[in-house]
């Protein structure tokens, strides 16, 4: 037999007032909640369509097409003067997306590090990576990303001066420049064997796994793939006569030109981020390791495994169930904290979108992309932690 | 249960109507009532705007602010001076945070017309220049070819840049910081080979290096930067109270009236004087109290004389935040009175 909630609705018959009908009472107070949603909601709006009247303005995202008349540092995509206010938007998004996603790669590669230094039984090594934790996060972050861009700025010369690797690598406080690949006609076989080698070695891993659980028998399935990634698309580079050339950066005037640059203000705020967002991920791991039951490691070991293979195969991916979802947390934090590029001139989304608010006056507009676009990434981010995190799950047979 | 709910959007209803039916007062009327003026300023440009360690704020834009001060409040002391970055500027004035901007802003056609402010005058009258270290041997902007420019975000500085070397089929590169700090310091650890803004504020800047010998200003100036107070555009009054006070003090100027000797000047038999600083209507006679120019923007008979009496006329802001007997040394050039061969010219109070 199942047991039916008490209805209090007798009450109201016997004279006690509406506030006793639980169903009703949740009624009214659901629909005052929607009330003042609404109403604030419609406060917001029309009180900022009545400014903005007031001032002469109006609301509208027309002006991304206008021209944006100012250059940007550096620009993964076509750029100049001349492109409109939309485009700059992109350019400052991809910069976003470029920072967040290398900062996010160092900063897991840090934290997993600094996470496995932090349990080693050498006291060096875990003392190390205990006064690099406490140190680091107690700094505030802004503090951090001027300390880097000084450290990058200050020891390195001018130009005119720069360490010349060879006459190919430079390196100067206008950031560090390299010879530029540039690809002829041709090259695409290049790219398609590249793919080709990548599947290859997709199917190569799938396939020594396989042989190792029936055979015990284990092929270096790394060393090939590498051998074939590097191998296959220099093969089809010399296939099609080789249509590969550099365009090495020489110094005219001023500066470098030629070349590709990665400038100064890129490596301070990766640095900085990546370095305090790999404290927290290093605690995260730490955690994530200690959670796992001694018995695990003492049970690899006991079936002859070297600490790192017990490590890597047993501790780790039982580990990452723990370590995923906080993990998560600090990629949405360092993409939102890639924010403060604007102190050191770095165009983001932020510091470009602040240019054009300030020289178009759509404020609302700005921030309004700002919100959606920040928004957009932290829920990709999130779409994607939860999916990994649910591949991670115990698998239960 | 129906009734409650139409209860609810009842009152919801009413809400909304009251919302929106929000009144505006005049800017004239918020100052007065709140017995201070918001003034919007540059926190780091020697000479234009800057607290000393006092937290007492002096420069050229700064006594503009308390000249309005003390003409519509009789005390140029009751000002609050808000820092803004050139970014935050617009939005600040718009948004009513600040009662006017007195920030070294460029009046242009773009900003007098779609942020919905204007710009009451000019008081500065500037143009963009470039400042380099001399060891790299430059004589001329046009030899900056492929140099690297520091310059701060959301300016005209940074436009007038991008025409600049356009126009002139230069390559180039930008960095652009939001902070001028962080401009300078980037331009004097040699991120840049080039700091550029308006040529006042080279001046201004070279001073805080430590070695400002060992940095020219290039003889060009690549474009013209009218500067001057900003107020916003739906309020008629508060803009003629901005201009005609900016305008006074160049007609001081004109006329010869000065913090000194204003008291002296009411007695003044020259008609301009005695309609600038009402002086009929505070003299003896009292006769024509009503009548007073000053009056039809809503101010007290002694909007002008408070503010040349505490605050000076044009030439001695000038000549005490930027002239030659300050660090920037910097001629009246253009600035100078239009019967003196410059560009500071005021309609006549009339």
């Amino acid at each position: 037999m199942s047991e039916t909630p008490i209805t209090p609705t007798s009450n109201t018959a016997s004279g006690g007032s509406w506030f006793y009908n639980a169903r009703l009472r949740g009624f009214v107070s659901q629909a005052v909640v929607l009330g003042l949603l609404a109403w604030s909601l419609y406060a917001i709006v029309s009180n900022t369509q009545i400014n903005l009247q007031r001032l002469n303005q109006n609301f509208g995202f027309d002006f991304l097409n206008k021209a944006a008349n100012f250059d940007i540092l550096s620009s993964l995509i076509s750029y100049s003067s001349s492109s409109n206010y939309g485009r700059a938007l992109l350019v400052g998004f991809w910069n976003t997306l470029l920072v967040s996603v290398s900062g996010i790669l160092l900063a897991t590669l840090i934290g997993f590090v600094g996470g496995v230094m932090r349990l080693s039984k050498n006291a060096v090594v875990s003392g190390a990576a205990a006064i690099y934790v406490d140190f680091v996060r107690s700094v505030p972050l802004l503090l951090q990303i001027f300390m880097w861009y000084a450290l990058v700025l200050k020891p390195l010369p001018g130009p005119r001066q720069a360490f010349n690797f060879f006459n190919c690598i430079f390196i100067s406080n206008r950031g560090i420049i390299a010879p530029r690949p540039e690809f002829g006609e041709g090259a695409i076989w290049a790219l398609a064997l590249l793919i080709v080698a990548l599947i290859a070695s997709y199917f190569l891993h799938n396939y020594a796994k396989q042989k190792q659980a029936l055979t015990g028998e284990r092929i270096p399935a790394g060393w090939l793939s590498l051998a074939m990634i590097v191998a296959l698309p220099a093969v089809g580079l010399f296939l099609a006569g080789w249509p590969l050339s550099w365009d090495f950066p020489s110094l005219t005037g001023f500066n470098f030109s030629g070349g590709m640059t990665l400038i100064p203000e890129f490596l301070a705020l990766l640095l900085a981020l990546s370095v305090y967002t790999g404290t927290f991920i290093t605690e995260i791991v730490r955690a994530g390791i200690q959670s796992v039951n001694k018995g695990q490691t003492e049970a690899s070991q006991a079936l002859g495994l070297e600490s790192g293979q017990a490590l890597r195969l047993v501790v780790i991916p039982q580990a990452l169930r723990v370590i995923i979802p906080p993990l998560a947390n600090q990629y949405l934090n360092l993409t939102k904290n890639s924010t403060l590029a604007i102190a050191i001139g770095f165009p983001d989304l932020v510091a470009t979108g602040g240019t054009i608010l300030n020289q178009s006056g759509k404020a609302i507009e700005i921030v309004m992309i700002w919100m959606v676009v920040y928004l957009s990434l932290s829920l990709g981010t999130s779409a994607f932690m939860n999916w990994y995190n649910s591949r991670m799950k115990l698998v239960t047979r | 249960m129906l009734n409650a709910l139409k209860a609810t959007l009842a009152v919801s209803a009413a809400a909304m109507a009251l919302a929106a039916s929000t009144a505006q007062a005049g800017t004239l009327d918020d100052v007065k009532a709140r017995g201070q003026l918001i003034c919007g300023s540059n926190p780091s440009l020697l000479g234009f705007g800057v607290p000393d360690d006092q937290g007492k704020w002096t420069g050229f834009d700064v006594d503009y602010c308390r000249a309005i001060a003390a003409a519509v409040l009789g005390d140029a002391n009751k000002v609050k001076f808000v820092p803004l970055s050139a970014k935050e500027r617009f939005t600040a004035l718009q948004s009513s945070t600040i009662d006017v901007l007195a920030r070294n802003s460029t009046w242009t056609m773009s900003r007098d017309t779609q942020l919905g402010l204007t710009f009451a005058g000019v008081n500065y009258y500037d143009g963009q220049g470039f400042l380099v270290p001399k060891k790299l041997g430059v004589k001329s902007a046009m030899e900056l070819k492929g140099a690297t420019v520091c310059v701060q975000s959301g300016t005209t500085t940074e436009l007038n840049l991008a025409d600049f070397f356009k126009a002139n089929k230069m390559d180039y590169k930008v960095v652009a910081f939001e902070k001028n700090e962080e401009v300078l310091k980037a331009y004097q650890e040699g991120r840049c080979d080039v700091y550029s803004t308006d040529q006042s504020g080279l001046y201004a800047e070279r001073l805080g290096f430590t070695n400002p010998d060992e940095h020219i200003v290039l003889p060009e100036i690549i474009s013209k930067e009218p500067l001057g107070p900003v107020v916003r555009q739906n309020d008629a009054q508060w803009f003629n109270i901005v201009k005609w006070v900016s305008y006074s003090l160049i007609v001081a100027e004109e006329f010869g009236v000065t913090s000194a000797n204003v008291d002296d000047m009411r007695k003044s038999t020259n008609p301009e004087i005695q309609r600038m600083l009402s002086a009929k209507v505070t003299g003896s006679d009292g006769k024509d109290a009503d009548n007073y120019f000053g009056k039809g923007m809503g101010l007290g008979p002694d909007w002008a004389y408070s503010a040349i009496k505490q605050v000076g006329n044009y030439g001695e802001i000038f000549e005490r935040n930027v002239g030659q007997k300050t660090k920037l040394k910097i001629a009246r050039g253009k600035n100078a009175l239009w019967s003196n061969g410059g560009l500071q010219y005021a309609p006549p109070i009339r």
